[in-house]
């Protein structure tokens, strides 16, 4: 796809007060291009506002907030927010325009010829799995929760921006519907290449979405790391304790079979020990070899044996260094 | 039993029905009084309430100060109009008589108005601003087409209370229909007053439909489907 490269993002000493409350204090970070960095921290944390920020929609009291290098503070807002796509959870889809009008907003605000246009409509809800013929002329109202959401994140994505901000976008669907929405948005990121900033409460939707993880409190960025660091090493004990007391779980579902330094294999163990592919998870894997009972499993990779995994060996790797 | 006789055999006169004093120019002249009074508080009201409401600054103000409107008696505002109509050479009748209906127009629709745009969902406007819509682009494309039916709604009832008021204007030598009601009463011609009544009544009654069905037709689409 065109265009299709991030931006970089650094915030550079940001702050925002309002009156003697400070909502944002002197937060710096750098979101490198393509990636998605999820903010995360409980209410009031100032992770939206951080947010918001980025496109203006919030000036920040000090500091700068940099795209490729420009200064956000520099640019037209509106120019600039046409640049970003913008997600909110409720959607805010417009309910008096049809699902291809409400996709083509900022286009035609570009100034998009038509037939560009409605190409761009088409190939975005197909991208989404709405099928455009049946869908195009829908309003938001005849639509699901999830299908709003989808609509919201392609509406986002039209005008091919290299940046999108993302606040808590799944947060008002089911789980399951999320977990799908979730994939699926996954998906679309790696094959675009957009640079995004994603806003939640929620723990685990940030280890998953995440490529770097931004904890905030009460103004402050905690920590900012990859999750499986998040994970292994939280900087204090409120990271800790945000990441769950189940951390070490969690961060088996980051890695895989095939990234362990597997045992060699002892033939007479094999019979009756599952199998298990390089691909899965370590939770998953522990999940298998609890229910099979199985001390040991095999690992192949097709029908070549690749080595074994024990369980001492998941223990290992759960008891994750305790805070720095 | 003979009043109502008596009147219908004075809407049957068909002398009622032509002239400059006929059914037909008094409509005409209270449509006319009514119509401009709603346009003036139309022209006053409705960019301050937009303004407002976009903004949302400042609304308790204006809807009191609005309200005021509704307080002031009509025909004590008549009295001041004629008192200031005279010396600026604007006579009896229309202008004192407008004097009365506009600040009564403008309640209904400042509040409606406010209202309208305020009840906007905010998250929609969000999104058009994170979005890139300018504020005027979100006024008009957004924020007003969702408000329509509720503003509609708001000039409807200043349309209902103006043709119902307009009648004072008969008190100051104004036209309109308010002068078969102030001459039949001054002349004891009930018949007549009695006509008069039952026509402003009708009027109300289909300025009120009118808008009620403006105020429907106006719905967004996409509002009212079901999934």
């Amino acid at each position: 796809m065109a265009e299709s490269r991030g931006a970089t993002v650094e915030f550079r000493s940001v702050t925002k007060r309002y009156g003697d409350t400070i909502a944002v204090d002197r937060l710096s970070f750098t979101v490198p291009a393509g990636r998605i960095c999820v903010l995360v921290g409980p209410s009031g944390c100032g992770k939206t506002t951080s947010l918001r920020m980025v496109n203006r929609l919030i000036e920040p009291t000090s500091g700068e907030i940099l795209i490729d290098g420009q200064n956000v503070l520099a640019e037209d807002p509106t120019q600039l927010r046409r640049r970003i796509g913008y997600v909110i959870q409720q959607t805010g889809l417009f309910p008096h325009q049809t699902v291809a009008d409400n996709i083509a907003t900022v286009p035609r605000l570009l100034g998009w010829p038509k037939e560009r246009i409605q190409l761009r409509v088409d190939e975005l809800m197909k991208l989404i799995g709405l099928d455009p013929g049946r869908m195009r002329r829908r309003y938001p109202a005849q639509l699901s929760g999830g299908e709003r959401q989808r609509v919201g994140v392609a509406r986002a994505m039209a005008a091919e921006p290299p940046l999108m901000l993302m606040d808590e976008p799944f947060a008002a669907v089911d789980p399951i519907v999320r977990e799908r929405l979730q994939n699926e948005f996954l998906r679309l990121q790696r094959a675009q290449g957009i640079t995004v900033i994603f806003v939640t409460h929620d723990i685990d939707e940030a280890i998953k979405l995440g490529d770097r993880v931004a904890v905030m409190r009460l103004g402050h960025l905690v920590q900012y790391a990859p999750p499986g660091e998040l994970l292994a090493r939280p900087a204090d004990d409120f990271v800790a304790k945000f990441v769950g007391s189940d951390r070490g779980l969690k961060r088996l579902s980051l890695l895989t079979v095939g990234g362990v330094e597997l045992a060699p294999l002892d033939r007479a163990k094999l019979d009756g020990a599952p199998v298990l592919s390089p691909s899965m998870s370590l939770r998953d894997a522990l999940a298998v070899m609890l229910s099979s009972e199985a001390q040991e499993a095999t690992v192949m990779e097709g029908d070549r044996y690749l080595g074994a995994l024990t369980l001492q060996q998941i223990g290992r790797m759960l008891r994750v260094d305790e805070p720095a | 039993m003979t009043i109502f006789g008596d009147v219908a055999r004075w809407f049957a006169d068909p002398a009622h029905w032509q002239g400059s004093h006929g059914i037909p120019v008094r409509v005409l002249e209270h449509l006319e009084l009514s119509g401009l009074a709603v346009a003036i508080a139309l022209v006053i009201a409705v960019p301050v309430a937009l303004y407002l409401g976009h903004t949302g600054r400042g609304g308790f103000i204006a809807i009191n100060l609005a309200n005021i409107g509704r307080a002031l008696p009509s025909l004590a505002l008549i009295g001041l109009g004629l008192a200031i109509a005279i010396p600026l050479g604007l006579g009896l009748g229309f202008w004192p008589t407008m004097f009365a209906l506009v600040p009564l127009a403008i309640p209904p629709i400042m509040t409606n108005t406010f209202v309208a745009i305020r009840e906007v969902d905010r998250d929609v406007v969000d999104a058009a601003r994170g979005m890139g819509l300018k504020e005027s682009e979100i006024l008009g494309t957004i924020e007003i087409p969702l408000g329509l039916p509720l503003m509609l709604g708001g000039i409807g009832t200043a349309a209902v209370n103006v043709v119902a008021t307009a009648t004072l204007g008969a008190i100051v030598a104004g036209g309109a229909l308010g002068r078969f009601i102030v001459d039949g009463l001054a002349l004891q011609e009930y018949d007549q007053l009695v006509a008069g009544a039952l026509l402003v009544a009708l009027l109300a009654i289909l300025t009120e439909v009118a808008f009620a069905a403006l105020a429907r037709a106006s719905a967004p689409p996409g509002m009212t489907v079901s999934p």
